[in-house]
């Protein structure tokens, strides 16, 4: 686990265990359209976020108000006539006064937007998830587990801080920067016409040199996943690669990696580093343009050569305001760049969470469609075709009738298309054409949760879960009782193992899972279908990591478990099959022969040659 | 930790020469309030409009001094940073690929890794900061205190007041911050296995139809990060308001106080300007310094844990002493008993002797310990008690690198990764593509790769997923084969063969004939039958060595595994 630093909640940057997913295109988004979505996320609160938005310009308005006041008091200073105290104390009363609700006030309005945002992304995250278990099979055997994980991480956690910081900023910037500019026409119109001469330069400088920059940041980023994946892919195969030695020339071509990340980065860094002083320059260029403009209307209004009252008039106490002013004024115009880039990023995210959420789900059933009882279990297949990929047809016109109660094993090679069958079964996957009935009801009329609810399943890939393994087992059938949980499990002979674990059934079943070896959780995963009652099962591979001896010692609960029910058994070792009503040899997606164990070889095809061919 | 910040030390001159060009930049920068206050003290009083422009013209240039020496500065630091971080991650990822199996082990592989991505990248962050903002701010903030004491002492004063105030307030609130975070990552790590867990495990949940309780599962997950998301924004959304209170608070003091000094004329209103300007130059350092006290918190845990890998100590070390053999075997194994853990025998009193090129097979159930007897023999661990001699000289006289040339080993499951099919079976060792052809024919895997669209060249992706699980396991088998090592160890390398494939590459093997000695670990009787020693293990211990008829004979336990296979698999 990373007990690192997270590079959540932290702003800015990337998280280097992104693998560095080149972001998409950014060429043309609909920027207005995401816009929308995601102001109507931001609208589903609206309250909040109005009552936001009235703090943002009461909080500011008072941070403003608070030069002014003090430029009062210095001039209340400086006063002819000595210090006009009143005044000094009345001004610098205002003043913290207005810092102190300031303060309050923007304290109050950041935890407002933490608030808001944590409710949007909490929603997000929810539906997210349920768009995932909604999702159909193919989509997860297409898509990799990781990108997911980092659309409901990475890219959440961006759209998090864009929202609950980068709006409040971009509203208290704008806020601040109209403000300033108002206070300082009020100080002094002619002065800010350095503005008019600083301000585009700045932005112009700048949006020249992030466009420069951030291709760079961005192969940086690349490059850095490049090198994280690489290095995560090596230390997966440690174990190989100490056994051949081969330390030294993997650590070679990681360098490679590491050497082209480095540059990357260097690149990236020293065309950074130009940005900060730069802009830190420009604000220094205008304080000193203030400085000399203001020095010089001061000198002479002082000498009276400027009237009170006229424009160009102005007081010490002016300047020194309008120097403040200055770099309230400067501050968030540099840093719109910076921001913009954020809701750039935020909208990147946003269209990666979107793109999720917009995926076809499982077509609902029909409203029609008829729940299955009392399943008798007679499955007929009917001219049904099928393929993954279109051009390559996986079965091909098979026809397979089942009667209640049969055992049917499926035989072949890989790619035969045996656990195609099993995923049409399930409706994992619909047929391309032909048709699927169960009882005498098409498939496509049988609602999906009955349909499934009529099979139990073994799989060869065991899927366990972070719990207990009394939760694990429990985990078909929840209202089953803790005695027959324990029956279950003695059933699948895993009983006495589990009882040796350090706290027995309540152990719990870790991500390492360092204490239950592959053929143990499957044996779990047996105990578990042990435990239904469904009609209808499904082994495909269901002992495969099971010892033969183990396996044996199961062999009567397993055969009881299929006693009664119609069974389609995928597996590759000989005593599972023997025993079948039937066997089916699949090749290439076709039904070559079929028959019991004895008709099959004294057929003396494909199956006879290889059941002889182990005695030779 | 000093570990890591020593691979700054070939870089001390540089850095050195950075800092000084960085401190020539800041005091620039710094000189520009005080030539302000002069000019709007002094220089105005003079009412000469050339002086004005004069005292402007050196504010430029300052400025241009800043400006330009912070941007050298910058860039010396970058190639500083560039080099020290390829450097660090360079012997970071060597020592974790050589440290000892035990000891990868207790790190785990997924720290590992987080330590090599994630903790280099905060040192790296770390040692850019440093030198970026590591003078300036603390330059900033000292040549800001000096100056103001010399400007006026007593304003200085109350400034310095608020300055720890200001410090001990943001440092408490980050490192609070920081330790709500970590709580934050590990409601991300929950929420993150749930979500993996059911990706992988759709299949079943839609098949149980528990959609519905997943939902729940995850939904708490998701509560329970929002709620510590929640409290960790909440301390830190802090920070800010209450700095900017309390500068604003000591420029209020400061007014105050001016007030009552101008009054009896121990200052003026030009100071208080200045002042203005300073305090919050400085309040901004401030806030910079407290920052990276808090950076430099992060860092630290990452250089620890990174110092920790590089600290390792080298457990499993050649012992010159290593005692001699007394046969000419291969490999000899004497009383060998290993524990993992310490507490109960993995593996206990085993003896074998294997003459060169024989063939041996190891037969057990899961757990029955074949594979960590694989694990001693290529000295992954060290026997808890007993000998393994190597080539007649005892296996603790070899480091990893000597034996791994004599060895191929396929395991069941094994690595593959995403290049070539050629690079796969190579596997950077100095192997012909005559070699690699060969191999390939004998794992009979040449039919299959010759058929895929770019034969050798081929990609593979990570893990070899777009190959078939046959399809891997051959290319294993070809890459133990390759250049015909001395030692060929198939771990339960066949398993996923079918029958037809699997005794094709028997024959194979068969045909190389003494050259490679081999060792074959199954849980079928087929696949060792014909070997020429068989040891049957059962929960660690000997229970049976001999020949498949002798053990057919009188080890019951093998004659229960033979019994209950009937000649092992038919299919792939």
């Amino acid at each position: 686990m990373n007990k690192g630093f997270s590079p959540m909640g932290g702003r800015g940057g990337f998280a280097p265990t992104d693998n560095g997913k080149a972001p998409e295109t950014e060429t043309k988004k609909d920027y207005k359209g995401l816009f929308k979505r995601l102001s109507g996320y931001v609208m589903r609160e609206w309250h909040l976020f109005f009552l936001a938005i009235l703090l943002t310009f009461l909080s500011n308005q008072l941070a403003l108000l608070g030069p002014l006041y003090s430029g009062s008091a210095i001039d209340a200073i400086v006063a002819e006539g000595g210090v006009d105290f009143p005044t000094v104390w009345d001004n610098i009363f205002k003043m913290l006064s207005c810092y102190v609700l300031s303060a309050v006030l923007s304290y109050l309005l950041a935890l407002l937007m933490v608030k808001l945002s944590q409710r949007i992304i909490r929603t997000m995250r929810k539906e997210l998830f349920t768009k995932i278990s909604k999702l159909p099979i193919p989509f997860f055997d297409k898509n990799a587990v990781g990108d997911i994980v980092s659309r409901m991480s990475y890219d959440i956690d961006t759209i998090n801080s864009s929202l609950s910081h980068d709006l409040v900023q971009v509203m208290t910037s704008l806020y601040t920067v109209i403000g300033s500019a108002i206070f300082m026409l009020r100080i002094s119109k002619p002065m800010m016409l350095i503005f008019v001469v600083t301000v585009p330069i700045t932005i112009f400088f700048t949006r020249y040199r992030t466009r420069k920059v951030r291709p760079m940041f961005r192969e940086r980023s690349k490059r850095l996943g490049e090198l994280n994946g690489y290095a995560e892919e090596m230390l997966s195969g440690q174990h190989t690669i100490r056994t051949y030695g081969r330390e030294k020339t993997i650590s070679e071509s990681f360098n490679g990696h590491n050497a082209e990340a480095m540059q990357a980065t260097y690149r990236a860094e020293y065309f950074g580093g130009t940005l900060g002083p730069s802009v830190n320059f420009i604000n220094n260029l205008s304080i000193v343009l203030v400085t000399v403009l203001g020095g010089i209307l001061y000198m002479y209004s002082q000498s009276g050569a400027i009237m009170a009252g006229t424009a160009f008039f102005i007081t010490l106490g002016g300047v020194a305001q309008f120097v403040q002013y200055s770099r309230k004024f400067a501050g968030p115009i540099n840093e719109f760049a910076n921001i913009l880039h954020e809701f750039q990023s935020a909208f990147s995210a946003a269209e990666r969470v979107f793109r999720v959420l917009d995926e076809p789900i499982e077509t609902p059933d029909a409203e029609d469609a008829v729940t299955l009882e009392k399943v008798r279990g007679e499955v007929e297949f009917e001219h049904v075709t099928f393929s993954y990929i279109p051009e390559k047809p996986v079965l091909k016109d098979f026809t397979l009738h089942v009667k209640a109660g049969q055992t049917v094993a499926i035989v072949g090679p890989t790619g035969a298309g045996k656990t195609t069958v099993i995923n049409l079964l399930m409706r994992f996957y619909d047929p391309v054409s032909g048709e699927i009935r169960i009882d005498g009801h098409p498939l496509k009329d049988i609602t999906r949760e009955s349909l499934r609810r009529a099979f139990t399943m073994v799989l060869q890939d065991t899927w366990l879960f972070y719990g207990s393994v009394y939760d694990n087992i429990v985990y078909g059938k929840e209202n089953a009782t803790r005695e027959e949980v324990k029956k279950a499990a003695r059933r699948a002979r895993i009983d006495s193992f589990i009882e040796g674990l350090p706290d027995g059934y309540d152990t719990l079943i870790t991500d390492d899972g360092v204490n239950i070896s592959k053929g143990q959780k499957q044996l779990i995963t047996i105990a578990r279908a042990m435990l239904s009652d469904a009609p209808m099962l499904i082994l495909d591979e269901a002992t495969s990591n099971v010892d033969s001896r183990t396996e044996k010692k199961i062999a009567a609960a397993m055969d009881a478990l299929m006693r009664e029910r119609t069974c389609f058994v995928v597996a590759h070792r000989l005593s599972t099959i023997e025993n079948a009503d039937l066997i089916l040899v699949l090749r290439d997606g076709t039904i070559t022969e079929s028959g019991t164990h004895g008709e099959l070889l004294s057929l003396g095809g494909f199956y006879a040659s290889l059941y002889n061919s182990q005695f030779k | 930790m000093k570990r890591v910040f020593s691979y700054l030390f070939p870089f001390r001159y540089r850095m050195a020469a950075g800092f000084l060009i960085k401190v020539l930049g800041t005091v620039a920068e710094l000189l520009l309030p005080v030539v302000l206050t002069h000019i709007l003290k002094t220089v105005v009083a003079s009412e000469d409009i050339t002086q004005v422009l004069l005292w402007g013209t050196l504010m430029l240039v300052f400025a241009i001094i800043a400006c330009a020496f912070n941007i050298i500065a910058n860039r010396m630091a970058a190639t500083v940073g560039q080099r020290f971080s390829e450097a660090l991650r360079r012997d970071l990822f060597y020592r974790t690929l050589t440290l000892d199996t035990r000891q990868t082990d207790a790190f785990t592989i997924p720290s590992l890794e987080s330590r090599i991505t994630t903790d280099t990248y905060h040192v790296h962050n770390f040692v850019m900061m440093i030198q970026r903002m590591g003078v300036r701010a603390p330059i900033l903030l000292l040549g800001g205190v000096v100056i103001t004491l010399l400007m006026d002492a007593t304003l200085a004063l109350v400034m310095i007041a608020v300055m720890p105030i200001i410090f001990i307030t943001v440092y408490a609130l980050s490192r609070l911050g920081v330790r709500l975070y970590g709580r934050v990552q590990t409601s991300v790590d929950g929420l993150v296995r749930i979500l993996r867990e059911d990706y992988g495990g759709m299949r079943v949940i839609k098949a149980l139809s528990k959609e519905n309780h997943e939902k729940e599962r995850f939904e708490i997950a998701n509560q329970q990060l929002s709620k510590n998301e929640q409290t960790a924004s909440f301390i830190m959304s802090g920070t800010h308001p209450v700095m900017t209170l309390l500068m604003n608070c000591g420029i209020a003091a400061v007014t105050a106080l001016a007030a009552i000094r101008v009054a009896k004329n121990s200052s003026d209103a030009e100071t208080v300007v200045a002042f203005m300007q300073y305090f919050t130059l400085i309040s901004m350092a401030l806030m910079a310094v407290s920052r990276m006290f808090v950076m430099f918190s992060k860092c630290s845990a990452s250089a620890r844990r990174i110092s920790e890998v590089l600290a390792a100590p080298y457990e499993i070390l050649p012992d010159a002493e290593g005692e001699n053999g007394k046969t000419d075997d291969f490999i000899t194994v004497e009383n060998l008993t290993f524990s993992y853990a310490g507490r109960k025998n993995d593996l206990e009193n085993i003896n074998i002797s294997l003459p060169y090129g024989v063939s041996f097979g190891i037969i057990g159930g899961t757990g029955s310990g074949k594979s960590t007897l694989i694990k001693l023999l290529l000295r992954f661990y060290d026997a808890t008690e007993g000998e393994i001699f190597f080539r007649g000289k005892s296996i603790r006289s070899y480091t990893r690198e000597e034996i791994a040339p004599f060895v191929g080993v396929a395991h069941q499951k094994d690595f593959l990764y995403a290049d070539t099919v050629f690079e796969n079976v190579c596997f950077g060792r100095d192997l012909t593509k005559d070699d690699v052809e060969a191999a390939l024919r004998i794992a009979q895997a040449a039919d299959f790769v010759h058929a895929l669209p770019e034969g050798l060249d081929t990609r593979l992706s990570t893990g070899g997923t777009n190959l078939s699980g046959g399809q891997r396991q051959r290319l294993l088998i070809a890459r133990a084969v390759a250049g015909i090592p001395p030692l060929l160890i198939l771990d339960d390398a066949s398993s996923a063969l079918d029958y037809k494939t699997d005794a094709a590459l028997r024959a194979a093997l068969r045909e190389l004939g003494d050259a490679m000695t081999t060792i074959t670990v199954a849980q079928r009787v087929s696949s060792v039958m014909s070997c020429d020693k068989i040891l049957v293990l059962d929960d660690g211990r000997a229970v049976g060595y001999g020949t498949h008829a002798e053990l057919m004979e009188n080890c019951p336990i093998y004659r229960e595994i033979s019994d209950s296979q009937m000649g092992g698999a038919l299919f792939e």
